[in-house]
Order: structure tokens, then sequence, then C-alpha cells
């Protein structure tokens, strides 16, 4: 036995129900809308903090839900740079060349408490956080952190991004 | 660990050879390396270099010791070998030319503790980068000393 869905009519010409023909909203709130579900990710993983990004990217956590799902994998087509596990000032440069690659709009999200300040690695060889190389909007702590942060990181960076001023085309717009 | 191995390594090499934690240690003069490595490996069939590497005994003289261990597939034998040398000269003999895998080990030791390793014709750095100063795992490297490739951005 099968039940008709109801469907919301988007354009109905001559129909008699009320339809959802226009709405206002500010062209920011807009397009932060459309941008913070459509994140593209590439992953910078160095470390074992990259097993958790696989538990939290795939079933039952889930980043798909949040739109941050899909990796890109070069940095010109990904708007979120996720640095997963800790940064030696040996790889301090690729990570900036990989930044800097990225097009405009991006956000930097860094994973796990060596990105987000060299952790308990406080030596001559790791960098003490990704912060002194790059700007970070998202700091999730965590040796490794669990996947509920992550989420909640991606949330913030959801509420960040819905909140921005985005330039779209220079001038008025 | 049986003590005739013990022993006869200590009559082949002419040295006294200790044990710790049940592995032979043989500790020997800079100069008498290649031979008694030779013979290790010869007539004891230790055919397998599984480290090199160094300790930092700051303060001592001589200052450096320098530590190898070898392992014998055939026997399953390990045995370890020590030389101690001195700040103002830390030189030993290179092993490559009895142990193939000693070139990345002996590059490693070099540059974490400058160690020089003659006949070892690549002593680039591995895991540090070109323009590293100084040695870090020597024990008066300053724990907290940063080295960056790029500037730092203005925070």
């Amino acid at each position: 036995m099968t039940t008709a869905r109801p469907t919301i009519p988007i354009r109905a010409e001559g129909a008699k129900v009320p339809t959802f023909d226009y709405f206002t909203t500010k062209k920011d709130e807009l397009v932060g809308w459309a941008r913070k579900f459509s994140i593209f990710p590439y992953p910078f993983v160095t470390a074992c903090c990259g097993m958790e990004f696989m538990s939290v990217s795939s079933t039952i956590y889930d980043t798909d839900r949040f739109g941050a799902a899909l990796p890109r994998f070069t940095p010109r087509q990904s708007d979120l740079l996720m640095v997963v596990g800790t940064i030696t000032h040996k790889q301090a440069p690729v990570l900036r060349r990989i930044y800097e690659q990225m097009c405009e709009p991006k956000w930097v999200l860094a994973f796990g408490v060596c990105a987000t300040s060299g952790g308990f690695y406080n030596n001559y060889a790791v960098l003490q956080g990704i912060d002194k190389i790059v700007p970070v909007d998202v700091y999730v702590p965590g040796c490794p952190p669990r996947p509920e942060m992550v989420i909640d990181g991606i949330m913030q960076l959801q509420d960040k991004i819905a909140g921005q001023h985005h330039v779209i085309l220079k001038g008025e717009f | 660990m049986d003590a005739p191995l013990v022993e006869r390594i200590g009559s082949s090499l002419g040295v006294e050879v200790g044990v710790s934690h049940g592995m032979p240690v043989v500790q020997i003069a800079p100069g008498q390396l290649l031979d008694a490595v030779r013979v290790l490996r010869e007539q004891f069939g230790f055919d397998m270099l599984l480290d090199v590497t160094a300790v930092d005994w700051l303060g001592q003289e001589p200052r450096f010791e320098v530590v190898w261990h070898f392992f014998s597939a055939g026997t399953q034998a390990r045995v370890r070998v020590k030389v101690r040398v001195p700040e103002s000269e830390p030189v030993v003999a290179s092993l490559t030319s009895l142990y193939g895998s000693a070139a990345f080990m002996e590059r490693e030791c070099h540059e974490m503790y400058g160690v020089r390793f003659a006949g070892n014709a690549d002593l680039r750095p591995i895991l540090l980068y070109e323009g590293f100063v100084g040695h870090p795992l020597r024990k008066d490297y300053p724990k907290e000393r940063e080295q960056p490739l790029i500037p730092y951005r203005d925070a």
C-alpha cells in the first residue's frame, strides 16, 4: 500500500494552495548558508590523528551530514584545510605552500593538539602550533580528539562561515 | 644466554665481554672496530646490523659512546659493540664496507650526535634538513631551540 508524499509546490501556476514564491534575506546570510553546507576539506594528514580523521569522516560519525565529507586531494579545489597531526619544521614550508595554493574563500582547522600547539612535542623538530605559519579558524585539541569534538569544531566553523561577510564580486555585491 | 658464546667472542677478540640484559657487550678501542666486527661477522655469523646509535655522556671523557647492535639470523644471537670517542675528534670507522644498511643509520647518527664515520661517503642529513646548525640529541643542545625554515607570521 502506497501513500502519495506531500510535496511543496515551488512554482504552482494556477494552484489554489499558498505557494513558496519568494522570500527575503540578506546576501551574506544566503551565501553563508550555502557555503557552510558545502565545505570541501583538504586533509593534510601527517600523524596518528589520521586514524581519528578516518573515523570521523566515515560511517557512524560521518562528516557528510554537515556537507564536509568529500575530501579533495588538491588544495586548489578545497576550501577547508584540515591539518591533522604533528607538523615539523621540515614540513612547515610544504604546509605553507598548500595553504597558499587554496583559493578564497578558505578556512583552516587545526585537528589535534599537535597541530594546535605542538602538543607534548617541545623539541628541535616540531613546530609549536600551525598558527605560527598559517591563520587558523578553529582549534580542536585532544590527543587524538574524539569524533564528537571534531564534529563540534566543524559546527563552530559552520557558525563562523554563516556569520561572515562573503565577498563574491569586487564592488557592491 | 649461553655462556660459551660470551667466552668464545671474548677469546676471539681478546677483550673482556660483559653481559647486559642477557646480551653480550663488547667494549673495544676505536682502532680495532673494523677488525673486530669482521670477526663477528665471519666467525660468529652476525650477518645483520640492527642499529647504529650513540650515547652522549656529557661531562665524562671520552664523551661519546657509539653503539652497534648485531643479530645473527642463523643462531638468533645478538651482540652489542661499544666504542668511546672524544669530543675533540668524534670519528669512528664506517661499517659500510661490511654492512650496506650501515649507510643510512650512520647518516642519522652523524646528524644527531655529530659523530663522523670515516669511510661513509654520504653523510648528508637524512632526517634533519640542510642548514640545521648543531646536533639535537647532544645533551648540551638547547631543548627549546627552534630552527624554522620559513619565517613565522606576525601574530
